[in-house]
């Protein structure tokens, strides 16, 4: 299974962490020091692995950010690295051609779309369009409870209470 | 603080404006967090959810990149998502998510809302409540809401039931019997049509299988048929795992299985399926040639290819196959011993690992000559991982595939010297275990040692340290064949010396008194041969033909060392002979050094009391002691040898210390302990609980009469006489019957006892007093020992025999304790089997027979339907039962894992349409 999901840009900024297995917040900041001292100096022309801790840590570089993912010894490098490039497909199309920026400014949507792809460290929709469908739904769900909620007549009714 | 004002709430900074503060700011970053977390702090109290929620959002995203602590805000988050909107609950599920875990507090707080949520008719706010358990569900948790995520599993929306299938693994993970409610449906799922279901289901049970797959052998047909019929890669590299899992429990499951994953093989085209089941194969289907075959040609591609994953992949399957079929990788060799220069460190590591696993008795020297050559090129870190697998491969089995053992002893002096290197443990244990196994090699080790000690260069290397330590041991252990004893002394001592940590310094110090000792005991024996003319005729018989320009000095160094020889091993002096004479050919005067003269023996004191005086003033106790010691005989020696003349005493103390020290140390087995039979009246099993009760009053007295009593001077006086009382001591004790038992079951991993006796004079093992030569079975820790060659030794390569390793009897008693898994996954899978196997279930009220249902499970899917249904009516009954149920539930869990064994005795049987 995957144990967890990093994202970081090339300066070793953090920009999503997920955690499907329990890390303390102290071991959370550990991993991810370590990591981004082992991924970020590795050459461009090195394979996308690394031994980590009994474990393999699975990464690919997209623009300026690294996609990490951490999984059990014996499970499939490629089909990780499929569900990276999966992800950032879908990234891809729901921001349309992304950055880093839409990372940064929407960071809770990089993570329902994560979501949506997976769910207790494993890959649970593997069809971009229906990814894309779900989220939009979504969307839209909590754009009409944020218009109900802006609307003049609830914030009148807050201030008034 | 004041609650908010509306002023806060409108115009609260929303989480764009923090994102762009932050970007704005170059140095304060800190200042700006704790500004805006102080200001979070204050809008989250507010009563307004949406302004409740923004500040949440904010404090998630700031815990998320900036790992601010949030867990102050749990119970806000816990009211967030109890809002009706959707958005409030979004952000509150994804704080939760993100910052709950087993030790939050208020988590038993969200399981209503949670049961409120799965049971929502909007499919996403299900989604939203599932992700959350997914991530955050804890025991209690996934007990109260396994009845939801059951009724869940046949959702009509796929969208929701395949993150239900999700889930199921985390609520087995943390509470084992939803097994009893879940399973049977989540098996149906297996047969679902959509491909989103079964990939879900299979992920499941991969996952589920890695941990113990014995319990999922009766699922292998639905396995099989999706491994058959599937064209989604997903799902089949997942159901290649599995049976990579299964496989090696059930050898018909193999033979089926292992000709549709090699059709896979040839058809597919991506690279990922290709590997899982090249992966597989290796793995776990070592021994079907065709297969094998197959897959080391397409290994052969992944090597050749110029992607460095495939590469690297390619190195991983080959290093996975080498154990079994060595001929893949030699096949491979060039490709391999190129990686070794490749640029990737993890392609290096591969290769390595590659490389050693060739390595065998016939080509050890030349591979370990490049890997030498190469570690001199490397960066530290893979000139030690170089280092480290050469000094591993080479100890494996105590030195299998050395047979030269003067060269590898060499070589461990040359790693030594290489400037990264940081391996001095272990090169430390190898110098010494091989000196205390291998006889043969002490010349040559004794050489390697010294040219260690004597390089003054070496002692500022901290990790040579260790290593030194080894080298100073060997030199005083085996000076006997040393020829400057003089020259190890002063190297023992020299001033750099000062550099080593005082634990090594111990070592020095003492090597320096064993070679003190020698030197002395040869000097005595010298003077009292030109003394006696018996001496001189002695000379004649033994040194015919081999030294005829040696002198009486030489005389002097034979009887000395064949006398100690003698002391226990009247066999192996001759050798010890032949050794000499070799030396002797080649540079007679070098022996010569070996005469001591008065003067250079007062000499050699003054040396030792010079560079020892300072030290009996260290800080160090150990050190303080040891150089008191020797300074303290020193002394006394000095003062009985003046005007050489040697007093009667003084050679009497040197002959009792020099017989000491040349007692033989040897390697002791693990389970040597063990061997010791326990005496009689000693009680190990009684219980200690008495002691409670007597140290519980402190008083002095009593705990001295407890020491004092019977027991314990009883087991003291045994203890002593352990070597004499051995024949009459019975196995009383049960530890003892259950060894006999023991060896009566597994005789042919003992030697024959007979063989042992007539060994047991030839090596006594170590720690074991003189009078042992009688026949014990002590002689047990050696395993045979070969006739040893009397040809002289030769440096030539091939010409050579190996020589003598005495080996102890590891892996015969070795007491393997098999890890005990994890007891969550003991229930798991005990429940798993109850249901595969339908074991009754007292609630179930179902009394069909293991057998009978087995079969209906795997056999006939018609009849499935009834219990389809059955298990349905299970599920409704289930939730009004939960409660009742759990209230027992602590108590069956003991029960089950008292009694695992009878469940692990039911081996599942496969359905025979299938085999």
């Amino acid at each position: 299974m995957i144990h967890f999901v990093l994202l970081i840009s090339r300066q070793g900024k953090v920009r999503l962490t997920k955690w499907y297995s329990p890390y303390s917040q102290k071991e959370r900041n550990k991993v991810i020091r370590e990591l981004s001292g082992v991924i970020l100096t590795r050459g461009p022309k090195l394979c996308n692995f690394v031994e980590w801790r009994g474990y393999k840590v699975v990464y690919k570089r997209y623009a300026s950010l690294y996609f990490c993912m951490c999984i059990d010894q014996d499970d499939n490098e490629l089909e990780v690295l499929e569900i990276i490039h999966h992800y950032v497909e879908i990234l891809d199309r729901y921001f349309g051609s992304v950055c880093e920026l839409d990372l940064i400014f929407n960071f809770h949507k990089a993570y329902y779309i994560l979501d949506e792809l997976l769910i207790a460290g494993e890959l649970q929709e593997s069809s971009k369009k229906t990814v894309a469908r779900l989220i939009a739904a979504q969307d839209s769900l909590v754009e009409t409870a944020k218009e109900q909620a802006s609307s003049i007549s609830n914030i009148i009714a807050q201030a008034t209470k | 603080m004041a609650s908010p004002s509306l002023m806060d709430t409108l115009f609260q900074r929303t989480l764009d404006d923090i994102i762009k503060g932050l970007r704005h700011q170059q140095a304060g970053e800190s200042a700006f967090i704790s500004k805006v977390v102080e200001e979070i702090r204050r809008e989250i109290k507010s009563t307004d959810l949406h302004t409740k929620s923004i500040a949440l959002q904010k404090l998630t995203y700031l815990n998320s990149i900036y790992f601010i602590d949030m867990s102050w805000a749990a119970f806000h988050a816990i009211e967030c998502i109890s809002s009706p909107n959707f958005s409030h609950k979004k952000v509150g599920y994804l704080a939760i998510s993100m910052s709950f875990n087993e030790s939050t507090s208020v988590i038993l707080l969200i399981t209503n809302q949670l049961r409120k949520d799965l049971k929502s008719n909007n499919e996403f706010e299900v989604s939203l409540a599932l992700d959350c358990l997914s991530r955050i569900g804890t025991a209690d948790l996934c007990r109260d809401l396994t009845p939801e995520v059951f009724t869940l599993l046949s959702s009509s929306k796929v969208f929701v039931r395949k993150k239900a299938i999700g889930v199921v693994l985390r609520v087995f993970g943390k509470y084992p019997d939803a097994v009893r409610v879940c399973f049977k449906r989540l098996v149906e799922c297996l047969d679902g049509t959509d491909p989103q279901i079964v990939s879900a289901v299979v992920g499941v049970f991969c996952e589920l299988a890695s941990k113990d797959p014995r319990s999922y052998l009766p699922l292998a047909p639905e396995f099989y048929r999706i491994l058959v019929d599937s064209r989604n890669n997903w799902v089949l590299i997942k159901v290649l795992k599995i049976f990579a899992k299964l496989a090696p429990l059930e050898p018909r499951l193999a033979k089926r299985v292992v000709e549709p994953i090699c059709e896979h093989m040839r058809r597919t085209g991506a690279k990922s399926l290709m590997f899982e089941c090249i992966r597989t194969v290796v793995t776990s289907f070592t021994d079907y040639e065709s297969a094998v075959k197959l897959s080391v040609a397409k290994i052969r591609d992944f090597l050749v290819d110029d992607d460095p994953n495939l590469k690297y992949l390619g190195l991983h399957a080959l290093s996975i196959i080498a154990p079994n079929h060595l001929w893949a990788v030699l096949e491979n060799k060039e490709v391999v011993i190129k990686s070794l220069s490749d640029d990737d460190p993890n392609v290096k590591l591969e290769s390595l690992r590659l490389v050693v696993a060739m390595v065998s008795e016939s080509n050890v020297v030349e591979i370990c000559r490049v890997l030498v050559n190469y570690s001199l090129k490397s960066d530290p870190e893979f000139c030690n991982e170089i280092l480290g697998s050469i000094l591993s491969k080479c100890c494996q089995n105590v030195y299998e595939i050395i047979v030269d053992f003067d060269w590898y002893v060499s070589l461990l002096g040359e790693m030594s010297r290489i400037p990264h290197c940081q391996k001095g443990e272990e090169i430390e244990n190898q110098l010494i275990d091989i000196g205390m196994r291998v006889k043969d090699v002490r010349p040559e080790l004794v050489r390697v040692g010294r040219d260690l000690l004597i390089d003054p260069a070496l002692l500022g290397n901290s990790f040579l340290h260790r290593i030194l330590s080894a080298a100073a041991w060997v030199c005083g252990e085996y000076v006997e064949f040393s020829r400057k004893p003089v020259e190890l002394v002063e190297a023992l001592l020299q001033p750099r010396t000062s550099l080593l940590p005082p634990s090594i310094r111990t070592v020095y110090i003492q090597s320096a008194f064993k070679i003190l000792i020698f030197c002395l005991h040869s000097y005595l024996l010298q003077r009292e041969n030109i003394a006696d003319d018996m001496a001189s005729e002695m000379l004649g018989l033994k040194s015919q033909g081999e030294c005829s320009g040696s002198s009486a000095l030489v005389a002097g160094k034979a009887p000395a060392r064949q006398e100690q020889d003698e002391g226990f091993n009247p066999r192996d002096s001759n050798k010890s002979y032949e050794d000499l004479s070799i030396i002797n050919e080649g540079d007679v005067s070098a022996l010569l050094e070996k005469g001591f003269t008065h003067e250079s023996i007062v000499n050699l004191l003054n040396l030792i009391e010079l560079a020892l005086g300072p030290l009996s003033g260290s800080p160090d106790v150990e050190v303080q002691e040891r150089s008191k010691n020797v300074l303290g005989f020193v002394d006394l020696i000095k003062q009985e040898i003046s005007n050489g003349f040697v007093s009667e005493r003084a050679s009497k103390i040197i002959d009792m210390v020099h017989d000491a020290f040349t007692e033989e140390l040897g390697p002791v087995s693990v389970n040597a302990q063990e061997k010791v039979p326990i005496p009689d009246g000693l009680m190990l099993k009684e219980s200690l609980a008495d002691l409670d009760a007597i140290c519980g009053n402190v008083q002095l007295p009593s705990s001295i009469s407890f020491s004092m009593g019977s027991p314990f001077g009883e087991s003291v006086g045994a203890s002593v006489s352990i070597p004499q009382s051995k024949e009459e001591s019975e196995p009383s004790s049960e530890s003892t019957s259950l060894l006999a038992e023991h060896r009566k079951r597994h005789g042919l991993y003992y030697l024959p006892s007979e063989k042992n006796e007539t060994l047991a004079n030839d090596y006594p093992p170590a720690n074991d007093p003189k009078s042992s030569d009688n026949t014990n079975d002590d002689a047990q820790d050696l395993v045979k020992l070969a006739d040893k060659s009397l040809l002289p030794k030769r440096r030539s390569n091939h010409a050579k025999p190996r020589p003598v390793v005495v080996k102890l009897d590891e892996g015969d008693v070795v007491p393997f304790i098999a890890k005990k898994s994890d007891t969550r996954d003991d229930l798991l899978s005990d429940a798993v089997r109850d249901i595969l196997l339908g074991v009754e279930k007292p609630d179930l009220g179902n009394p069909s027979s293991r057998r009978s249902k087995h079969r209906s499970h795997g056999k006939e899917k018609s009849r499935k339907s009834p219990e389809k249904k059955n298990s349905d009516e299970i599920g409704d009954g289930e939730k009004e039962k939960q409660k009742s149920r759990h209230r027992h539930g602590r108590h069956k869990t003991k029960q089950r894992a008292e009694g695992p064994l009878n469940v692990a005795a039911q081996t599942p049987v496969i359905p025979d349409f299938l085999l």
